[in-house]
């Protein structure tokens, strides 16, 4: 099992250290948008600055290295025990690297014992899939944008939304109000809407492994991220909060059904530092490309 | 603008909600713990004055080198409304004259702020990297075993360390403006 822990350790130093191509991307576009000479410039300057230096040093991007989340797509048959081991030997290492930070925590004792392991870290999701290839996509979650993150039942009196888009609208601008720059904007939104309480947060977050400028090919949705995209970017929040004309880089929103009796739409928020990355292994666990 | 510790009064009043300042000289860290202790009474390592000073909300991620002095490798800022029981507390009574943190901080800061002569300044969250930069020695660290590496007082040089002035001493805040302009464009467009 040494190929997979050393290619999972290598897409865990990639992931931490640089920020995918599409999100630099659209930084960069944030910074030429910003007004000259103004706070919000500033700050995004810094923060183009920060990427640059922690991809030339191969260190962390920033130093809350987040909670680590993989994601597998593997054909029938595939070894997921093995391959369980193999990630949290390679979380384990990568920790002793210092690609990661020693950044979890027993939430009863609140023992941290250096590993990053323990019960749901890293969590690991399974799919099948028909390709001979295992895909496996990484993701690290920070905790100030988790915090802001939020899950609204509709109909939800105090923002007046009832259960339908105008409601699904009104409850993720709000959530957009309320995180202001607290989530280390400018950020993404992924949002669920529908589903239950945990499987809406879940399909929020799986829609960070989309890619900034793809398209939602469901019209409705994609032009319900649109508008929330541009009206968010109306509202002056900004980058950090400090006023400006970029408060978010993406919106990502999926619909799952929901029972009559529910209608939740999940919101989760991804910060500037979004750090997401993915490879194809073949069977031995040679990384054969990568994904983003 | 440039400004350099132990500021002064007349120099804390000078600035202004959404200035940009780059800091240079010494600051110190502080984060949960530190703030508890003081604000229940407890003291000052020996040798150590607030007066003049500026608290930075952050645990660095500090490593020794072959040569047995401290490395700080990341040193970004961490939550600062987590402090706001103890804030102005502590501003008041050891003089402190500036926080770095980010997020901002709520009403009892900003009236000590105006009351004490002291600014909240906002450090870019994330920015692990680019900050580290602009940290050039460990002078001292105090309460390591005691607190733990993340929440000990660590004692650093910086030079042209940037921030942006988000609560002033004339009781602005930069974090309440953005929210009620927001809150303001947001009802014109639900
Ligand atoms: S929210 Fe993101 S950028 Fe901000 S401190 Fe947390 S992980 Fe870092």
């Amino acid at each position: 099992m040494n190929t997979w822990q050393d290619s999972l350790i290598e897409l865990i130093r990639r992931t931490s250290a640089e920020i995918p191509d599409d999100v630099q991307r659209a930084i960069l576009a944030a910074l030429e948008r910003e007004k000259k000479g103004t706070i919000a410039e500033s700050a995004m300057k810094i923060i183009e600055h920060n990427i640059a230096l922690a991809k030339q040093k191969s260190q962390p991007i920033c130093q809350d290295t987040g909670s680590v989340l993989f994601y597998v797509d593997s054909p029938a048959g595939f070894d997921q025990i093995s391959f369980t081991e193999a990630a949290r030997n390679a979380v384990k290492l990568a920790t002793q690297k210092g690609y990661l930070r020693q950044n979890s925590v027993d939430s009863l004792t609140g023992k941290n014992d250096g590993t990053n392991l323990g019960p749901g870290a890293p969590t690991i999701h399974f799919h099948q899939h028909k390709e001979a290839a295992v895909s496996v996509r990484l993701m690290l979650k920070g905790g100030g944008c988790e915090n802001v993150g939020a899950q609204y039942s509709l109909p939800d009196e105090t923002i007046k939304a009832d259960r339908d888009m105008a409601g699904c609208r009104k409850a993720i601008l709000d959530a957009v109000l309320q995180a202001q720059g607290k989530g280390c904007g400018p950020g993404v939104l992924g949002v669920c809407i529908g589903g239950d309480r945990a499987t809406g947060y879940e399909f929020s977050k799986i829609q960070f492994l989309r890619t900034l400028d793809d398209r939602n090919p469901n019209p409705e949705l994609d032009k319900l991220e649109q508008d929330i995209l541009n009206t968010a970017n109306e509202l002056g929040i900004g980058p950090m909060g400090f006023g400006g004309k970029t408060t978010l880089l993406g919106v990502k929103i999926c619909a799952a059904n929901r029972v009559p009796a529910s209608f939740f739409v999940s919101i989760s928020y991804m910060c500037w530092a979004y750090r997401r990355h993915g490879a194809r292994l073949d069977a031995t666990g040679k990384i054969m490309d990568w994904l983003y | 603008m440039n400004i350099s510790t132990p500021l002064t009064e007349e120099v804390v009043r000078q600035l202004k909600v959404g200035d940009a300042v780059e800091i240079t000289g010494v600051v110190v860290t502080g984060r949960d713990a530190v703030h508890k202790y003081l604000a229940k009474g407890g003291e000052l390592p020996p040798g150590v004055s607030l007066t003049g000073s500026i608290i930075y909300h952050c645990g660095p991620v500090v490593f020794k080198d072959e040569a047995g002095n401290w490395k700080v490798t990341a040193a970004g800022p961490t939550t600062s409304i987590r402090e706001e029981p103890y804030q102005g507390d502590i501003i008041k009574k050891f003089g402190v004259r500036a926080v770095i943190g980010k997020g901002g901080m709520g009403d009892r800061t900003l009236a000590a702020c105006q009351e004490a002569g002291a600014v909240y300044l906002h450090a870019i969250g994330g920015a692990a990297q680019v900050l580290a930069e602009h940290i050039t020695k460990v002078r001292n660290v105090y309460f390591l075993e005691k607190f733990g590496s993340p929440e000990a007082i660590w004692e650093l040089d910086v030079v042209k360390f940037p921030a942006v002035v988000t609560m002033d001493a004339h009781g602005n805040s930069l974090h309440k403006e953005v929210l009620a302009h927001s809150q303001a464009e947001l009802a014109k467009r639900v």
